[in-house]
């Protein structure tokens, strides 16, 4: 039996899609400041990543918070548990119309390769991009006149550890867009992130409890 | 299209960003309006020369001008006496050389050359009279040629190869009388000829200058601030400050824009913080050599050719000497993209006598010092001129040849077209040595743009440098530049990584089409 869950609240909804907003738009100006294309013009697209960037970190800082408060950090802890049958699922179970390996409840949202790919994300690539990104910005050499911030004498390991992240997450967000077919439905997941709500299979002690709670 | 979709992507920031902004602001006189103000004051003289009766009466030479000037301004020809313009050298410190003293005395160009053994010809831009070859009396004050400068007439002009005589036809009464601070026309009537015509050698000191249209020089101009060289070229006690690395080597007496403009004069940050590594005429003269061409190639080796025994010139369309037989052949171009190099205010020069280590490549004759590394140099624009010039393939240095002299058959190449007794001659009065050979080698001169300051407007775009394709400084590679540099490693594996990743989207979707499909038709076939 399945039952319509609250399962993704309204910061995290919120905090989800600014935070897709940023990303691409992040990564459009970034990499027209990488050279390639010109699309807003240089000056325009580094005034325009700097805000971004800014609102990016902001946005960050405020998800840190709510994920502590909530405890929903324990959502991202990765487990190798059922990791290979959701692999398996993926590469064999999908086209055969077989069930998920692991059920979704409000408790266990995330499937253990979702589990490694936003921890990933959340511990390494994010931090990476984010550090970098603040070295680039606070980038000054040489220090001197009013002007104090670092005082690093080249860009490039900066800049090209940036480009790495970068690429990183732009590959990320194309899997992670087609990968939102894969649910129940074609738009489950994605209605989900929309809506907060999902039909969700009943179990023992996830989604029952919660529902009940509301 | 771009406009809404930027708008879109940072709404909200423009909302913080106007919240913060449209916070109440007092109108504040900037610099600009400030420089606009004291720069906008005429300059009143003190004095009326016309009135002193010591400068109505007879004057047989400009020497006799010269003793009644110091009769009142008793001290000053002992300033003009230590000044650069007049002896032509300074001591400076070169970077593993030491101390030398240099100067058109014993520094060598890669134009006319040199001026010893020229004197009389180069004299004509000497503040003083009765220069030769055999030699000049630099103790003489009334050999000082205060009109020069100081007149305020225009109509005060040196004579050519007179060793620094004016024309013979001048009014000296009248000019003495209207002597005052020096205008753009005093300094021009040298500085805007160098190299022995209009805007041959700075390439952004042309006749132009004389009278510039804003578009030209927006600081000159005379339809707006109208400066004169002298109110940045400030001067005390006869030594004018600023200079040209042609000739100087050490960071000291130089003028900077941010002496007026300070250091910061922008309102975008991140402009003010480009000046820590770009100087700002980098920027701000995004082309030299406004309308007016300046001399960019000169071929010494192609000269001497005559019709009918005779020397001749050929022109370009613009009316630019391609050939002289006294010169060589040459190129010129207007409305130039400097080029770039780093500067820290130092220079070595080539001086007289210095052997060539490598004949194979270009002798840079004043090398400019600076690096990225180097957290005292800037990215500065420049003119490189380049030419082919005589040198001494046995001894390793440059020929500096005997070029005029009044008659024919003393050696000096603008009479006789002899390379041969012209470096014979020339090398002597240098007192150089001379092996006989002659060969021709190429060098490279750098003068730094400094002038034709385009309004603000106008000034080089960030595209104009932080792209990949034709970047201003495609030429200085020790600095990683966004947008122009970037890992070719990490750009073919991040791509590739995209294009797998679709591939394995495309590939994977089909499957699950092609299954869905199949499963369906399972179904059907079991109903």
């Amino acid at each position: 039996m399945t039952r319509k869950v609250y399962v993704y609240r309204s910061f995290e909804r919120f905090w989800h899609w600014l935070q897709a907003i940023l990303i691409i738009f992040l990564a459009f100006t970034g990499f027209e400041i990488h050279g390639g294309y010109s699309f807003f013009g240089f000056e325009e697209a580094v005034a325009y990543h700097n805000i971004a960037a800014y609102l990016f970190i902001t946005l960050i800082v405020f998800a840190i918070f709510w994920h502590f408060t909530t405890g929903e950090w324990k959502q991202y802890l990765p487990t190798y548990k059922n990791l290979t049958a959701q692999m398996r699922y993926y590469l064999w179970g999908i086209f055969n119309d077989a069930p998920h390996p692991t059920k979704k409840t409000v408790l266990r949202k995330l499937n253990p390769m979702q589990k490694l790919t936003y921890f990933g994300l959340k511990v390494l690539v994010i931090p990476i991009m984010v550090s970098s990104g603040i070295l680039y910005i606070l980038y000054r050499y040489p220090q001197r006149h009013e002007i104090r911030y670092l005082n690093i004498d080249s860009l490039e390991i900066i800049a090209i550890i940036h480009t790495i992240a970068a690429f990183f997450l732009v590959s990320f967000v194309i899997v992670h867009l087609y990968l939102i077919t894969t649910g129940e439905t074609l738009t489950s997941n994605l209605k989900a992130m929309f809506t907060g709500y999902e039909e969700l299979e009943d179990d023992d002690y996830g989604n029952k409890n919660l529902e009940e709670k509301k | 299209m771009k406009k809404i979709i930027g708008s879109l992507g940072v709404l909200i920031l423009v909302i913080i960003v106007a919240v913060g902004t449209l916070t109440t602001k007092n109108y504040e006189e900037t610099v600009l309006d400030k420089l606009r103000d004291s720069f906008g004051e005429k300059h009143i003289p003190s004095v009326d020369h016309s009135k002193f009766a010591r400068l109505q009466k007879e004057f047989h030479s400009p020497n006799e001008v010269t003793a009644e000037c110091i009769e009142c301004h008793n001290k000053r020809h002992e300033e003009v006496m230590h000044s650069n313009h007049w002896n032509w050298e300074r001591e400076e410190y070169i970077e593993g050389r030491g101390i030398v003293s240099i100067g058109k005395k014993n520094a060598m160009n890669n134009f006319c050359i040199g001026t010893q053994g020229n004197e009389k010809s180069c004299a004509k831009c000497h503040i003083g009279y009765g220069m030769d070859e055999k030699g000049f009396s630099f103790t003489d004050a009334n050999n000082i040629d205060c009109l020069v400068c100081h007149d305020n007439t225009e109509t005060y002009a040196k004579a050519p190869n007179a060793g620094g005589e004016p024309l013979a036809t001048l009014n000296f009464n009248k000019i003495a009388e209207n002597v005052g601070k020096p205008k753009r026309s005093n300094c021009g009537v040298c500085h805007f000829f160098g190299g022995g015509g209009d805007n041959v050698k700075h390439g952004d000191l042309s006749s132009l200058m004389f009278e510039p249209s804003s578009d030209i020089d927006v600081h000159m101009a005379i339809d707006g601030m109208d400066l004169q060289c002298v109110d940045c070229h400030t001067t005390e006690q006869h030594i004018i400050a600023g200079k040209m690395y042609s000739l100087s080597s050490m960071n000291h007496n130089r003028i900077f824009c941010e002496d007026c403009h300070t250091a910061t004069p922008h309102e975008k940050e991140i402009l003010n913080e480009h000046t820590l590594k770009v100087a700002c005429q980098t920027c701000h003269i995004p082309i030299y050599a406004k309308e007016k061409s300046t001399k960019m190639t000169w071929d010494w080796s192609k000269a001497g050719k005559l019709k009918n025994g005779q020397p001749y010139h050929e022109e370009d369309s613009l009316g630019n000497h391609t050939y002289l037989s006294i010169k060589g052949s040459f190129t010129w171009d207007r409305n130039i993209k400097p080029e770039y190099q780093w500067f820290n205010g130092t220079a070595s020069h080539y001086l007289e006598g210095d052997v060539i280590d490598d004949t194979t490549k270009a002798l840079v004759m004043n090398e400019l010092h600076g690096s990225y590394k180097d957290s005292e140099s800037k990215i500065i624009p420049v003119k490189v001129h380049r030419a082919i010039q005589p040198f001494d393939p046995v001894n390793k240095i440059l020929i500096q040849p005997k070029l005029y002299s009044d008659n024919k058959g003393e050696g000096a190449f603008w009479q006789d077209f002899n390379w041969q007794t012209a470096s014979k001659e020339g090398m002597k009065d240098a007192g150089l040595p001379f092996s006989g050979n002659i060969s021709f080698i190429h060098t490279e001169m750098n003068w730094p743009i400094n002038h034709q300051v385009s309004s603000a407007i106008n000034s080089v775009h960030c595209s104009e440098c932080h792209t990949r394709e034709n970047s201003r400084l495609a030429q200085l590679n020790d600095f990683y530049m966004p947008g122009r540099d970037y890992s070719k490693v990490v750009d073919f594996l991040g791509i590739w990584n995209i294009i797998l990743a679709i591939v394995g989207i495309i590939i994977h979707g089909s499957l699950r089409i092609f299954a869905a499909k199949k499963l369906n038709n399972g179904v059907k076939n079991n109903d």
